[in-house]
């Protein structure tokens, strides 16, 4: 018998290979006896046909009337502004409280801890529902100068107009991505050397200004790799945002799949759609890695 | 004379029952070198960083250039001083993500409100004193340990300090190295910079120090001239150390 054979690890990824075939036919099967039963191969001639439900809101004009294909374009919409937002949003918050940890001033350190002990303890649907139900929806009616008018009908800012769902949805997103980007903005920092501290502080410069100039930079190569994958985190717990009724791709697809029976079709789209989202966010902090790493590179 | 620094009853402690400064009380007069001697662990690097605040006291009070930092250590006074009193550490710290060029501009552009062309016309001049010029645009990991260590000097010159702190400057350095880094030193005494130097390094001190302060256990154990201290030291501690630095 060759020697090969003999070893104990290739039976077991022989063993290894034989399973993830035999799951993977399981799949391929469950497909095709699903497809048989809805009427024989993908079809995605429904997308044409209209959708007949209405969306609260839509950042492009959109009626009942409309194609399904243009309601999902909308629900796409949605989740991109909700992500994109809660993305620049999380990132500063993140940053906020992870530098405030290594504050000087104890107030500031034991509020930004709090937080984020708190935040990470309590699953993100519950925290989505409670901003939806406890916090939002039970805004007085304040105005707030000329600026800001604040409602149970959502946030008026500037000429915006946001809904109660959008702001529970960004607002939930925020919070809780923000505790663990904090967590990895913290970890950064406490990464570089504590005699970069001392000499910034010997010249006399403000704490502020030594954070961003000084402790910030050096700490980004630990910060960006931890940071993409809360990124991704974020768009893909967005979908829980049909929680609270908001109208996001996956709430738009639920509603599709369920009206056309054509959960296969639907849920392809919408793997693609993540797929082709996340691998955007991946890319795009590649980019920025590589050119932090480059930059790191030039200053050896 | 003016005083520079006064230090009165010094105590400082990281753990309890060990005081890293005991009670210590000394003055530094303008325009003075004090070369500050002493075994490791002897609280000598505790009581540099004390002048600038790196330290924090838990009793006794400094006086800085006429300002005054005690237990209470008060953020805009510590930085007042920071801003007159320059500091070199064993290790550089330079900025490693900064060029040369911007190590030594940052503070006099940020601290001083210069103008960035000002600041760095001021960066060059420092560097040509250091004879170090055509390093300008560099990154720190691409100089030697004697030429970073220059540099962080200029970097503390920048904000044209009254003072001047070294914390063992070139005992991090490779041997052929301390000679550049002592001569910028030499060059800065003889301009008349008041300076308090921690080092191991003898010749440095006998040559260019006013006085020499010897510490053990968080005490001043002696203050003589470096003739008196290295030829005819009062303390048997001080002798005992000597003997076995030679």
């Amino acid at each position: 018998m060759p020697q090969i054979f003999r070893r104990g690890r290739f039976w077991i990824q022989l063993g290894v290979v034989v399973a993830l075939m035999a799951f993977g036919g399981l799949l391929i099967n469950n497909i095709t006896v699903n497809l048989i039963r809805t009427g024989l191969g993908l079809d995605f001639g429904w997308l044409w046909r209209p959708a007949g439900f209405a969306l609260a809101e839509t950042a492009l004009p959109y009626a009942p009337t409309d194609s399904y294909a243009w309601a999902l374009v909308i629900g796409w919409m949605n989740s991109l502004k909700v992500i994109l937002v809660g993305l620049l949003l999380a990132t500063m918050l993140g940053v906020a409280a992870g530098a405030a940890r290594s504050s000087r001033n104890r107030l500031l350190r034991s509020l930004s801890g709090g937080y984020v002990a708190l935040i990470r303890q309590v699953p993100l649907l519950l925290q989505l529902l409670f901003w939806y139900f406890v916090a939002f929806l039970g805004l007085p009616d304040t105005p707030v100068g000329g600026l800001i008018h604040f409602s149970n009908q959502g946030i008026r800012l500037l000429g915006l107009n946001l809904s109660v769902e959008f702001c529970s949805v960004l607002t939930g997103l925020v919070v809780f991505t923000g505790a663990s980007i904090a967590e990895i903005v913290r970890g950064g920092i406490n990464a570089v050397s504590l005699g970069q501290w001392e000499a910034f502080r010997s010249l006399g410069l403000l704490e502020g200004v030594g954070l961003r100039r000084i402790v910030l930079p050096q700490a980004l190569p630990a910060i960006l790799p931890a940071l993409t994958s809360q990124f991704l985190n974020l768009a893909k717990n967005s979908t829980l945002a049909i929680a609270v009724g908001y109208a996001d791709l996956y709430a738009v697809s639920d509603t599709t799949i369920t009206q056309t029976g054509r959960a296969i079709e639907g849920f392809l789209l919408l793997l693609l759609s993540f797929l082709l989202l996340n691998l955007l966010i991946s890319g795009g902090m590649a980019l920025m890695n590589g050119a932090v790493l480059g930059r790191l590179q030039r200053s050896r | 004379m003016t005083i520079a620094i006064r230090a009165t009853d010094l105590v400082k402690s990281y753990s309890p029952g060990l005081n890293a400064l005991d009670g210590v009380s000394l003055e530094v007069s303008a325009g003075e070198v004090l070369v500050v001697m002493g075994p490791s662990g002897s609280g000598k690097s505790t009581l540099i960083r004390t002048f600038n605040g790196l330290e924090t006291l838990d009793s006794g009070s400094l006086d800085v250039l006429g300002l005054r930092l005690d237990a209470a250590h008060e953020e805009r006074q510590v930085r007042a001083i920071r801003e007159r009193v320059g500091m070199v550490f064993q290790q550089f710290n330079l900025f490693p993500h900064l060029s040369i060029l911007d190590n030594i501009s940052l503070a006099p552009i940020k601290v001083q409100k210069r103008a960035k062309a000002a600041a760095e016309h001021l960066a060059i001049e420092l560097l040509d004193q250091m004879g170090i010029r055509e390093q300008a645009h560099k990154y720190p990991a691409q100089l030697s340990g004697g030429q970073q260590q220059r540099v962080a000097i200029a970097r503390a010159l920048a904000l044209d300090p009254e003072v001047m702190l070294f914390d063992e400057p070139t005992s991090a350095l490779d041997p052929e190295r301390v000679k550049e880094v002592l001569d910028a030193m030499r060059q800065l005494a003889k301009g008349g910079m008041t300076m308090v130097v921690v080092t191991h390094e003898l010749g440095f001190a006998r040559e260019v120090a006013d006085r020499v302060m010897f510490m053990d256990q968080g005490q001043v154990v002696e203050t003589s001239d470096p003739q008196t201290f290295f030829t005819n030291a009062r303390e048997e501690r001080s002798r005992r150390f000597l003997s076995q630095m030679m």
